[in-house]
C-alpha cells in the first residue's frame, strides 16, 4: 500500500487512541488495560497470515506457536475483562 | 473473496475497536464495549480465512483453503483450551498478574510473527518492511520478558519490591545501546545469527527494564508494555499490509500511552520516576530500624467496643482483604454498623490492592451501594470528623511516609490520610510490611489498634461480637 496513506491511517489512529480514552475514572484503569490488552490479541490474524504463507517447518513451528500465544491473548483477554465488567452491574444507580 | 469485501470487513473490526475503547471509558457501557471489541476480533479473524492472502513479505500469494489449514484450526483450538479456563477461573485477586501474562504472551505472538516475515524478506524488501520487522522483535521480546518479570512479581514468584543491581543505569544503558546497534546490524546484514543476537538482547532489556520497578508500580509498567505491544502489532500490519492490525495495534498503543499517563497520575509519579526512580531514591532500607518497637493489640472485642460508640467510620480496604475475600464480610459489618445509626464509608484509594480499581471492583462483587464508595479527594477532608478508620489489609496507601519521608520509594504518592482519625484500627496478618516494603509509622501511633489475623476471621469476629453488645 502507499506509504501516505499507511502514514496517515496510522496518524490519524494515534489521535483517535488519544481522543477516546482521554477521561476514564480510575475504577476502569484495569478493566481498560485489560480490554485494550485483548484488542491487541488481534496478531493472531497476522500469525494466521503467516502460518499460511509458511513453507518450511521451522516457519510453520513459529507461525502455529504464534497462534496458540496470539488465540491466548486475544480470548482470554475478553474473557477476563467481561468477568470483572460483570462486578459492576450491581452498582447502577 | 475480494479484497474491497476484505478491507471493508477490516474496516469495520477497527470501528468495533474504537467503539470498545470509547465503551470501556464509562462504566455505564463498559461491557457492552468490551463485547464489541470481542465481536470485532472474531470477525477479523474469521475473515482471514475467506481471503486469500495477496504476496506479502516475499512471499507468492496464497489461494483457498488456506495452506496448513488444520494446523492452523489446531493451534487456535490449542490457545482456547488454555486462555478460556485461565480467564474464567482465575480469582479475582491474581487478575492483575493474568492480565500481564496475557499481554506478555501477545508480544511473545508479534516477536515470532516477526521472526517468521523476517526469515523471508527477500532482496526486494523495502528498507521499511525490513526496519519494521526488526522493530517488532525488539519490541515483542522486550513486552514478552517484561511482562513475565511483572508476572512474577505479583504472583510473588520473586521479590516485589525494586531489584537494584550495581550500576544499574549503565548496565541498562548499554543493554539499550547493543539492542540498536545489534538491531542496525540486522537491518543491513539480514542474517539469522545476529536476529537470534537480537531477539536474545532484546529478552534482556525487558527483564532489566522492570526488574528496578517495585511495589505499587508494577501496574503502571504493564500498561506501558501494553502499549509497546499495540505498536508492534502495528508494525506487523504493515509489513503484512493488513489496515486492520496498523488501527487496532495504533490505538492501542495511543490509548495504552495516555492510560499509563492517568494511572501514574492517580498514584501522583511521574512516569520516568517510576521507571528509573528506584535507582535514583537514595536507597533506605527501613527495615531492622523499627522492629521491636511496641504496638498496641486489641481483640475482636476491642474493636466491636470502639465500633459501637462510634458515630462516623471510614473502611480503608487493601489487597489483605482481597486475599482473604472477605467482601462479604466486610459488607456484612458495614451494615450492621448503619443499622445501629453509626455513618459509614469506605475510602477508596485509586491503586489500593494490585491495580487501580482493584477495591471497586471486589466490593462490587458484594453489592456494596456504590454511593457508600468514596474517592480519595473526597474522603480525605472528612478524617478528621471521623471516630474510626477501619484498615483492612491496606499499608501503602495510608502510609504517611509518602508525605514525610522523601527518597522512599512511595514518597509523593497521595494516601488517604488515616491519621486524621481519632482512632485507627489495623486489621492485619502479621507486623509485614505492604507491597512497597517500607515500614508504616502509623503502626505504632498511640491512636492506633492492631488486630492480628487472617481479614476474614477478624471481620467476622469483630461482627458476631458488635452483635453481642
Amino acid at each position: 500500500m502507499d506509504a501516505m496513506a499507511i502514514l496517515s491511517i496510522f496518524v490519524l489512529s494515534v489521535f483517535v487512541g488519544f481522543e477516546v480514552v482521554s477521561k476514564v475514572s480510575s475504577t476502569l484503569h484495569t478493566p481498560l488495560m485489560s480490554g485494550a490488552n485483548a484488542i491487541h490479541g488481534v496478531i493472531l490474524v497476522g500469525a494466521i497470515i503467516v502460518a499460511d504463507h509458511s513453507e518450511t517447518n521451522l516457519e510453520l513451528g513459529l507461525s502455529l506457536a504464534a497462534i496458540v500465544l496470539a488465540t491466548i491473548n486475544m480470548v482470554g483477554g475478553f474473557v477476563v475483562t467481561d468477568r470483572m465488567l460483570e462486578m459492576f452491574k450491581g452498582q447502577k444507580k | 473473496m475480494s479484497r474491497t469485501l476484505y478491507d471493508l470487513i477490516g474496516l469495520a473490526a477497527g470501528i468495533a475497536f474504537i467503539l470498545a475503547l470509547k465503551g470501556l471509558s464509562h462504566p455505564k457501557t463498559a461491557r457492552r464495549g468490551n463485547l464489541i471489541g470481542a465481536f470485532g476480533a472474531g470477525l477479523a479473524t474469521l475473515v482471514v480465512f475467506f481471503y486469500a492472502s495477496p504476496s506479502v513479505y516475499g512471499k507468492a500469494e496464497s489461494s483457498l483453503p488456506l495452506n496448513n489449514l488444520g494446523w492452523i484450526l489446531g493451534a487456535i483450538a490449542v490457545g482456547l483450551i488454555i486462555g478460556v479456563p485461565a480467564a474464567r477461573r482465575v480469582q479475582m485477586t491474581q487478575m492483575p498478574q493474568l492480565v500481564a501474562l496475557f499481554n506478555g504472551v501477545g508480544g511473545g505472538a508479534a516477536a515470532l510473527v516477526a521472526i517468521v516475515e523476517y526469515l523471508n524478506l527477500g532482496s526486494e524488501a523495502t528498507t521499511a518492511q525490513v526496519v519494521f520487522t526488526v522493530f517488532t522483535v525488539i519490541v515483542g521480546c522486550v513486552s514478552f520478558s517484561g511482562s513475565i518479570i511483572t508476572f512474577m512479581k505479583l504472583q510473588e514468584l520473586m521479590t516485589s519490591r525494586p531489584v537494584i543491581f550495581p550500576a544499574g543505569r549503565f548496565v541498562i544503558a548499554a543493554t539499550l545501546a547493543s539492542v540498536i546497534g545489534v538491531g542496525g546490524w540486522v537491518v543491513s546484514a539480514l542474517g539469522t545469527t545476529p536476529l537470534l543476537i537480537l531477539a536474545a538482547l532484546s529478552l534482556l532489556f525487558g527483564v532489566l527494564f522492570v526488574l528496578p520497578v517495585g511495589g505499587a508500580d508494577v501496574p503502571i509498567v504493564i500498561s506501558l508494555l501494553n502499549a509497546f505491544t499495540g505498536l508492534t502489532v502495528a508494525a506487523s500490519g504493515y509489513v503484512l499490509d493488513s489496515v486492520l492490525l496498523i488501527i487496532a495495534g495504533t490505538l492501542v498503543g495511543a490509548s495504552g500511552t495516555i492510560l499509563t499517563r492517568l494511572m501514574a497520575d492517580a498514584m501522583g509519579r511521574s512516569l520516568f520516576g517510576t521507571l528509573f526512580g528506584a535507582f535514583t531514591a537514595k536507597a533506605q532500607d527501613a527495615s531492622g530500624v523499627a522492629e521491636d518497637r511496641p504496638v498496641r493489640s486489641g481483640s475482636a472485642d476491642d474493636v466491636a467496643i470502639l465500633l459501637n460508640y462510634a458515630r462516623r467510620v471510614v473502611i480503608v480496604p487493601g489487597f489483605g482483604l482481597a486475599v482473604a475475600q472477605a467482601q462479604h464480610t466486610v459488607r456484612e459489618l458495614a451494615d450492621l454498623m448503619i443499622s445501629k445509626g453509626i455513618d459509614v464509608a469506605y475510602g477508596i484509594h485509586p491503586v489500593a490492592g494490585r491495580m487501580p480499581g482493584h477495591m471497586n471492583v471486589l466490593l462490587a462483587e458484594a453489592n456494596v451501594p456504590y454511593d457508600q464508595l468514596v474517592e480519595m479527594d473526597e474522603v480525605n477532608p472528612t478524617f478528621g470528623q471521623t471516630d474510626v478508620a477501619i484498615v483492612i489489609g491496606a499499608n501503602d496507601v495510608v502510609n504517611p511516609a509518602a508525605k514525610t519521608t522523601p527518597g522512599c520509594p512511595i514518597y509523593g504518592m497521595p494516601i488517604l490520610e488515616v491519621s486524621n482519625a481519632a482512632n485507627i484500627i489495623f486489621l492485619k496478618r502479621s507486623m509485614r510490611p505492604g507491597f512497597a516494603g517500607i515500614e508504616n509509622e502509623l503502626l505504632y501511633d498511640p491512636k492506633t489498634m492492631l488486630l492480628f489475623g487472617d481479614a476474614k476471621s477478624s471481620l467476622t469476629k469483630v461482627v458476631s461480637a458488635l452483635k453481642a453488645l
